[in-house]
């Protein structure tokens, strides 16, 4: 029997949300341990094994220095790079310092500012180092990353779509609520994967898991404005967890927004 | 009861207890009824225990991007028009498990599906979806491949449709010749009729099943002046729709207009979302999944509702084909309504206005197709 997939986890700037889905597994953990040798996992183990690995996953932004030198390191170790989350695939939602000057931020919020290096942008993974693979989602869903790792393990493509949510929503037999009901949901410009959760429980979707394929969001930042909506509601639409997305700035940063 | 059995193609009459007891006299015979309830701000289909589950009292007001409740001033349970769901979602379902399979020394072994298909008798089906029935019969029944999961529910299904009198804003059956009257395909069809003190339904037999069904219940002759006034308001329907789409010569007009400017124009606002194609009622494409476990002992197929409008439809090698928001807007409209009749021999477009409703950013296919037609009209008429 061929030796098992060694897989290394590893954190950037990140809530710790993406390594719990994969704890989370509960039922599935047992076959995974049982599949895979995770070699480097310390939310997980102290045990930490030295690379290099044959999956590496990835959670965070690059946020400081050291960071941005550490993913070049990371990716030499790893064979098949993945990145995980919202932080990981656009810069998270602390990528919302990228339009403020984030040094004022740090006086303001640390006794001592001079102690804290951090740079002045939060930037996805693949701004720094070739990546492989993207699980999106803030968090990323269980039942995306369990599939990822049972398709590498088997040899094939993993069925992750990158069309929009509303086919999720659709097939789950849901009534649309941006037409029955006039909220804002980003659903027609947001990437399947959570199952359409928010419409399912009357909320508009937020947009945990990206743009789309091919999103038209500035479309769909229009049509919300035409709606009656507030600009700054809008352009808060859009900048949450995937805000520095390129579609999403697109949509926010539009002529006329603030 | 009445003993008698009522004639096929002939008409009687039934009240309100009746209709109940119909809706009972089905599911005594072990059919799921599916019909009209309120779900989440819409009136959508969904298991009918009893007369009240039905949307008493509500209609719907409905226009591009726009579907409302509304309240009605009477106890009507059927004057609404179509909704977000059509029997697609029954009987070609969203998702379906096709076969799993496990690891067995060595080998593998096939588990097929042996869950028998569900037995769905559908209540208040209008004109229109019984035509989009028809089409989705010629595509997944009558072609060279018939597929099993579509003919086993819809060969076990009742059908009781609702003569419609309430069209709305979106509907645009009389233009594509689908509605609002129903003709055919039905077990039993009812118009509803509501009076100062009366509320009762014209009940066409359509079939022997339709027929047995009554003889289970109360019923009465309808009379002459009763039948005139079902008539009457499917009449009054068909004049109350305004939406139109000129069908004349639209095959070619949509097939000899591949780089029509206009398509760029429908691209500046289609998110491509999907969901026209997955709430029309004849759109039947879908994607065949494979997954497997983790440790590598089972593997399971799946089949989903897919669409035109998303990249991996037309992935072939080196990429998808069509890229362009552009080309796969005018791929949906084009295949709807020019290419089926070279596939089907019909339009694939019934005329329902669920594309123009459930359209997030409300998008128009009758609008569209005006647009395309004045400005060939104009560089014709410069020739
Ligand atoms: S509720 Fe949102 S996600 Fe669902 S179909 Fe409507 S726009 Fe799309
Ligand atoms: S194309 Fe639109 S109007 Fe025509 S049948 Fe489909 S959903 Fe109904
Ligand atoms: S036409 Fe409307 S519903 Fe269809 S893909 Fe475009 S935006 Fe979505």
């Amino acid at each position: 029997m061929k030796s098992k997939p060694k897989i290394g986890v590893f954190k950037f700037a990140s809530c710790d949300g993406c390594q719990l889905s994969l704890l989370d597994c509960e039922d599935e953990l047992v076959a995974l341990a049982g599949a895979v040798d995770i070699a480097f996992f310390p939310e997980m183990s102290s045990n930490m094994r030295k690379g290099p690995y044959d999956i590496g996953l990835v959670e965070g932004s690059v946020t400081t220095h050291h960071d941005a030198s550490r993913i070049h390191e990371i990716r030499k170790q790893c064979r098949t790079l993945v990145a995980i989350g919202a932080c990981s695939t656009a810069g998270g939602i602390q990528a919302l310092r990228n339009w403020h000057d984030s040094k004022q931020w740090v006086a303001q919020v640390y006794a001592h500012p001079e102690y804290i290096q951090t740079l002045g942008m939060s930037t996805p993974i693949s701004d720094h180092v070739p990546i492989d693979f993207e699980l999106r989602g803030c968090p990323v869903s269980k039942h995306q990353l369990l599939e990822l790792v049972s398709a590498t393990l088997a040899g094939r493509r993993p069925n992750i779509p990158t069309y929009s949510v509303c086919m999720e929503c659709k097939r789950k037999g849901n009534v649309c609520v941006a037409v029955a009901q006039n909220l804002a949901c980003l659903g027609p410009a947001t990437q399947a994967g959570c199952g359409a959760i928010c419409p399912s429980f009357g909320r508009g979707c937020y947009g945990c898991f990206g743009p789309a394929e091919t999103p038209n969001t500035v479309i769909l930042a229009d049509q919300l404005l035409r709606e009656g909506r507030a600009q700054e509601t809008v352009v808060r639409d859009f900048r949450s967890f995937n805000a520095w997305a390129w579609p999403n700035r697109q949509a926010s940063e539009r002529k006329g927004a603030v | 009861m009445n003993a008698c059995l009522p004639d096929i193609r002939s008409a009687v009459r039934i009240d309100c207890q009746g209709l109940g007891s119909l809706i009972a006299a089905i599911r005594r015979r072990g059919y799921q009824v599916i019909g009209p309830h309120l779900q989440d701000g819409a009136i959508s289909y969904g298991p009918i225990q009893e007369i009240e589950d039905l949307p008493i009292g509500w209609t719907a007001e409905q226009g591009p991007a726009f579907y409302r409740l509304q309240r009605r001033s009477d106890s009507a349970m059927f004057q609404y028009a179509a909704g977000p769901k059509s029997l697609k979602d029954f009987i070609h379902p969203s998702e379906i498990r096709l076969f799993s399979a496990v690891r067995e020394e060595g080998a593998f072994r096939i588990l097929p599906n042996s869950d028998p298909a569900p037995r769905y008798a559908f209540l208040g089906v209008r004109a229109c979806e019984l035509a989009a029935a028809g089409i989705q019969d010629r595509v997944l029944l009558e072609g060279r491949y018939s597929d099993p999961i579509y003919r086993a529910r819809r060969g076990n299904s009742i059908i009781i449709a609702v003569q419609c009198s309430a069209p709305s804003e979106v509907c645009f059956c009389t233009s594509m010749g689908t509605g609002p009257r129903a003709e055919a395909g039905f077990d039993l069809a009812l118009t509803e009729l509501i009076g100062p003190g009366s509320h009762e339904f014209v009940v066409e037999v359509g079939t022997q099943l339709g027929a047995e069904l009554l003889s289970e219940i109360e019923f009465s002759d309808a009379s002459p002046d009763l039948r005139n006034q079902a008539q009457a308001a499917t009449q009054a329907a068909a004049a109350s729709i305004q939406r139109r789409l000129d069908t004349n010569g639209l095959r070619e007009v949509l097939r000899d207009n591949f780089d029509h400017p206009h398509w760029d124009d429908v691209a500046q606002r289609c998110l491509a979302c999907g969901n026209c194609t997955q709430v029309c009622p004849t759109c039947f494409c879908v994607n065949v999944e494979d997954s497997t476990d983790v440790a590598g002992q089972t593997a399971e197929r799946w089949r989903r509702w897919d669409s035109c409008y998303s990249l991996a439809f037309t992935y072939i090698h080196g990429g998808s084909v069509r890229v362009s928001t552009k080309s796969r807007y005018r791929q949906w409209l084009t295949h709807k309504l020019s290419y089926w009749h070279d596939q089907f021999a019909s339009s694939g477009c019934v005329g329902c206005g669920r594309c123009i409703a459930w359209c997030p950013a409300g998008i128009d296919l009758t609008q569209e197709v005006a647009a395309i037609r004045a400005a060939t009209n104009q560089t014709e008429g410069t020739k």
